[in-house]
């Protein structure tokens, strides 16, 4: 194994970082492929392609993935605001190019098209406006000459607005969520929560009464009958039909129904297949990234290593559960993915990103490097005493 | 470490502590790393409940699969299988299952639907391809091919051997008997639920609950339905209708036999009916049952009554008479004329016998307008009368019933009742005062007596037996006098009311005979809806015409079916009350 007895760039790495996190990372991406061979075949069926087809894909972009995740995780702190500064420009251009040259694919323009090669830039703004927001976080809290907070919370809109332009109401909700998490980790004054929560019960209140296709989908959500259940009764048809241990590999029938068999509902094709009790397995696997990720988040005492974990780990967590919610219809359909279970090259690719920034920020170090940024938790008390 | 304690405010930095606008807004902008530690922790709680959620729901969706295929949960909400047998009173089955397989589907483990709809329909060739082709292009589980095929057809499904393709068992009710007992039976539809009937009956009596809970799993389990009805006579009674309505040219007849001492329907036939195997015009408007769905105006038949309160009442004896000169009575600007003018004064048994309308009005005026609603009441002539048969009419009552109603009702017009309930009244009149409520199950005299109230006296019973039996031998009645059967009875010919006006050449005619007339068992009625006169008629459509003569024919043809033996010599004291007060007649 890596020696302790010298300090290699390898050996610093591996006694630095998590190593659990790593593994648990590992195992989802190994599930998925697994998972993906029962989700993919389908689709790939239907759409005229060979069996393996969007297993193959996997594969080829995991390869990519993987090494960005454990590069990413070598760098310094300063080196991942930089990574994240200049993936967010490159994103953000992305996205606004995407805007008026993007096609329109299901009414929306999210793609952008390079030589066959298809891109989704606003998954790469994900990670890159985490990391960035905690950083003008952090140096709001430590009273800079940097107007963090502001600069913040201004950030916030400039990412969303051309996300709701695109429109892509799912990542608009799932950014300004982390953005949220983020704030009240940060340690803003209460009444900013209140403030906030009360504007995200107005937003969504608006977005029912004013936006006609949020109206129907939770609509369907509370009445089954209103409308076209037709994904989610299919999704739960195959949790049922799968019971406890499933029908076995590639013995499924109802993924072949099932639209986005391969992505936005792999994970009731896995109750199908492989049961119930697997489905409860890759619960706690994401249960426990999620976990320790924020212990992490909690024993780094740098407030920028803090927030940036939280956010990413906050970021990861809630697509997971509002994917697995959908599936099991605890929540109204919303497009999202199962992180590195479901089938896509940027979405892997971001996560694997946003992974190696969290592997990056939650490495041991010497406190010698952030003494003068240090958060003291009872330094309070001390002051006083 | 609580972070959001509300001592906050006196922990902050000595800046934000200063008044004035711009402290607070410093402190609202300030970032406090140090409350970051408990709010991540907030978050790992917030995390780990919504975790829990869905590992809840997961288990809860593991704990309601029941791991049975979509296809037998489809069979199972889609079909009630299984019915109990239905009888006649002598065991001879009138409806049972079949056991007989379906074919179904399987839309999404079809390979080639093309193909599939192509094999399919030339071994079923009676299915529409288009329509196939449909149901096989959805994306449901589970979709029916054909209902209830023969074991041939299956054998060549199978041979097919097309993938998603499959039987499931089913039982498909049949009615040996064809149409014969149709209105009484009614049918069940093709997932073996009851829609009309007994069938219908049946499935209210909690049948479905019985087989929802497992109990039953084939129809030998349940106890078999046996009913009043007897096939024989059933059969009989339906021949003569039907012969009837070629030979009389009505457009509709009906008939029924009820045993007088236990309300029990040994026979029920209304025309047009049905074949309960395959009841695609049960429904048309004309398929109606007119015994207890269709209301009339019963006409004469309804004289019975009108005399049988007047003797009961005490307001006349069976030796009153009624002055019947000048032929006709004035209501205000009505006028009600007699249809067989004597112009003479008739004593009780000849009001009966010549049919008089001004004999039975001046009865009932002598009981008065509050005495004949109330006895008609205690009679069930004015309210729906519930049977076991889902299907029910309510009585059409006048409105205001003054004189003039009860001067018409008298005679049989003005109150419109479904013939099964003018006959539960005529039989209280005969079988010594008990108003039994019919019933189409099998039971006995003493169950049906234990709660059918008495509502005339047995003299007056025995009263109405006679004159029914004088009007048998010497009236209107003559033509149903079967030799040895001692036939008692009464015509009745109402004008049939045609956009609110009686109509001169449409008629409503009914018989009813009782028999025998000094010990009654069996009540006979016949009713034919605009029967046309003919030649041996003299081209008279009235009741003794076309209704007595089927009554005469079906009397001959089912009493000693019965048990009903013919006695050629007439009883000796048939009527003892009725020689002691020398009636009309009885010298």
């Amino acid at each position: 194994m890596v020696s302790r007895a010298e300090r290699t760039l390898v050996g610093e790495w591996w006694w630095t970082v998590d190593r659990l996190l790593i593994a648990g990372l590992g195992l989802l991406m190994i599930a998925g492929l697994v998972f993906l061979m029962a989700g993919g075949p389908p689709v790939a069926e239907r759409l005229g392609l060979s069996t393996f087809h969007f297993v193959n894909r996997q594969v080829l972009f995991l390869v990519p993935a993987i090494g960005l995740m454990i590069a990413t995780s070598f760098l310094s702190l300063r080196h991942v605001r930089r990574a994240a500064m200049v993936t967010y420009a490159f994103a953000m251009g992305g996205i606004i190019l995407a805007l008026h040259f993007g096609p329109e694919i299901k009414g929306a323009h999210r793609w952008l098209s390079f030589g066959g090669v298809s891109v989704q830039p606003s998954e790469f703004v994900k990670p890159a406006f985490v990391v960035l927001t905690a950083w003008f976080f952090a140096e709001g809290g430590r009273k800079s000459d940097m107007p963090g907070g502001l600069l913040g919370i201004l950030l916030l809109p400039a990412t969303i607005v051309p996300l709701i332009l695109q429109p892509d109401f799912g990542q608009t909700m799932l950014i300004t969520l982390v953005w949220c998490g983020m704030f009240f980790a940060a340690g803003l004054h209460s009444l900013w929560i209140v403030g906030f929560g009360g504007a995200g019960i107005l937003a969504a209140l608006a977005a029912y009464e004013f936006v006609p296709h949020v109206r129907a989908r939770i609509e369907r959500f509370l009445d089954k009958s209103s409308g076209d259940s037709f994904q989610i009764d299919t999704a739960l048809s195959s949790f049922s039909r799968g019971g406890w241990f499933g029908k076995g590999p590639g013995e499924g029938t109802v993924k072949r129904i099932l639209p986005d068999a391969h992505t936005d509902f792999i994970f009731a094709v896995t109750a199908e297949e492989f049961g119930i009790v697997v489905c409860v397995a890759v619960l706690c696997l994401f249960a426990f990234i999620v976990l320790r990720g924020l212990l992490l988040a909690r024993r780094a005492e740098e407030p920028f290593c803090r927030l940036a974990a939280t956010g990413l780990i906050l970021l990861f967590g809630l697509q997971a559960s509002i994917n697995m919610m959908v599936n099991v219809h605890l929540m109204p359909a919303k497009g999202m993915t199962l992180p590195f279970i479901s089938y896509g090259g940027s979405s892997l690719i971001s996560l694997a990103l946003g992974m190696g920034f969290l592997i990056a920020v939650t490495r041991k170090r010497p406190r010698s490097e952030y003494m003068d940024r240090i958060v003291r938790p009872f330094s309070r008390g001390r002051s006083e005493a | 470490m609580s972070a959001d304690t509300p001592d906050d405010r006196n922990n902050a930095p000595a800046e934000a502590r200063r008044p004035g606008l711009a402290g607070g807004l410093r402190l609202l902008f300030s970032l406090r790393a140090d409350k970051s530690l408990a709010r991540i922790g907030l978050m790992s709680l917030a995390f780990s409940a919504m975790f829990a959620a869905i590992a809840v729901r997961l288990v809860m969706m593991g704990a309601g699969a029941d791991g049975r295929s979509d296809t037998s949960r489809a069979v199972s909400t889609e079909t009630t299988g299984i019915r109990p047998d239905i009888l006649d009173r002598n065991g001879e089955v009138l409806a049972t299952d079949v056991r007989s397989v379906s074919v179904f589907a399987e839309p999404r483990n079809i390979i080639d639907k093309d193909e599939a709809v192509e094999l399919l329909t030339a071994v079923l060739p009676d299915l529409d391809a288009t329509e196939l082709r449909n149901k096989l292009g959805t994306k449901r589980g589970f979709v029916w091919v054909k209902r209830e095929i023969t074991p041939r057809q299956q054998a060549e499904v199978h041979r097919l051997g097309i993938p998603g393709v499959g039987f499931v068992p089913e039982n498909k009710r049949v009615y040996p008997n064809g149409p014969a007992a149709a209105h009484v039976l009614g049918f069940a539809n093709i997932d073996n639920v009851g829609i009309a009937g007994i069938e219908k009956y049946i499935d209210s009596q909690g049948l479905g609950d019985l087989v929802g809970l497992g109990f039953a799993q084939t129809s030998t389990d349940l106890k078999p339905v046996q009913l009043s009805i007897d096939l024989r006579v059933q059969h009989a009674l339906r021949d003569e209708l039907l012969k009837g309505i070629e030979k009389y040219r009505a457009i509709a007849a009906a008939g029924a036999v009820m045993d007088v001492n236990t309300g029990e329907m040994i026979a029920l036939v209304s025309l047009p009916d049905f074949d309960p195997s395959n009841p695609v015009d049960a429904h048309d408007k004309d398929r109606i049952n007119r015994m207890n769905v269709g209301v009339y105006e019963m006409g004469s038949t309804f004289k019975a009554l009108t005399i049988a309160m007047a003797l009961d009442s005490g307001k006349a004896n069976i030796n009153s008479t009624y002055s019947t000169a000048g032929g006709m009575m004035r209501f205000g600007r009505q006028v009600i004329k007699e249809y067989h003018g004597t112009g003479r004064t008739l004593t009780v048994p000849e009001v009966f016998l010549h049919s008089s309308n001004m004999g039975s009005i001046k009865m009932a005026l002598a009981v008065g307008v509050e005495g004949h609603k109330a006895f008609l009441k205690k009679m069930m002539q004015l309210d729906r009368m519930t049977t076991e048969l889902p299907e029910s009419a309510a009585p059409i009552v006048p409105q205001r019933w003054g004189e003039i109603n009860t001067a018409t009702i008298a005679f049989g017009h003005g109150l419109a009742v479904a013939p099964l309930q003018a006959i539960a009244a005529v039989g209280a009149l005969v079988n010594g005062g008990y108003l039994i409520t019919p019933t189409f199950l099998k039971r006995s005299e003493a169950e049906a007596k234990a709660n059918a109230p008495m509502v005339i006296k047995p003299e007056t019973s025995e009263a109405m037996r006679f004159v029914m039996r004088i009007n048998g031998e010497k009236g209107s009645a003559r033509k149903a006098d079967v030799p040895g059967y001692f036939v008692g009875g009464k015509t009745g010919t109402a004008e049939k009311v045609i956009n609110g006006r009686y109509a001169k050449n449409k008629n409503f005619t009914t018989f009813t005979a009782v028999v025998p007339s000094d010990k009654p068992r069996y009540l006979f009625l016949a009713i034919y809806d605009e029967p046309k006169g003919y030649v041996e008629s003299g081209g008279y459509s009235t009741a003794a015409w076309n209704a007595g003569i089927t009554t005469g024919k079906v009397i001959e043809r089912v009493a000693p079916l019965l048990g009903l033996p013919p006695r050629f010599d007439p009883p000796e004291h048939p009527f003892p009350t009725m020689a002691r007060l020398g009636a009309w007649g009885t010298r």
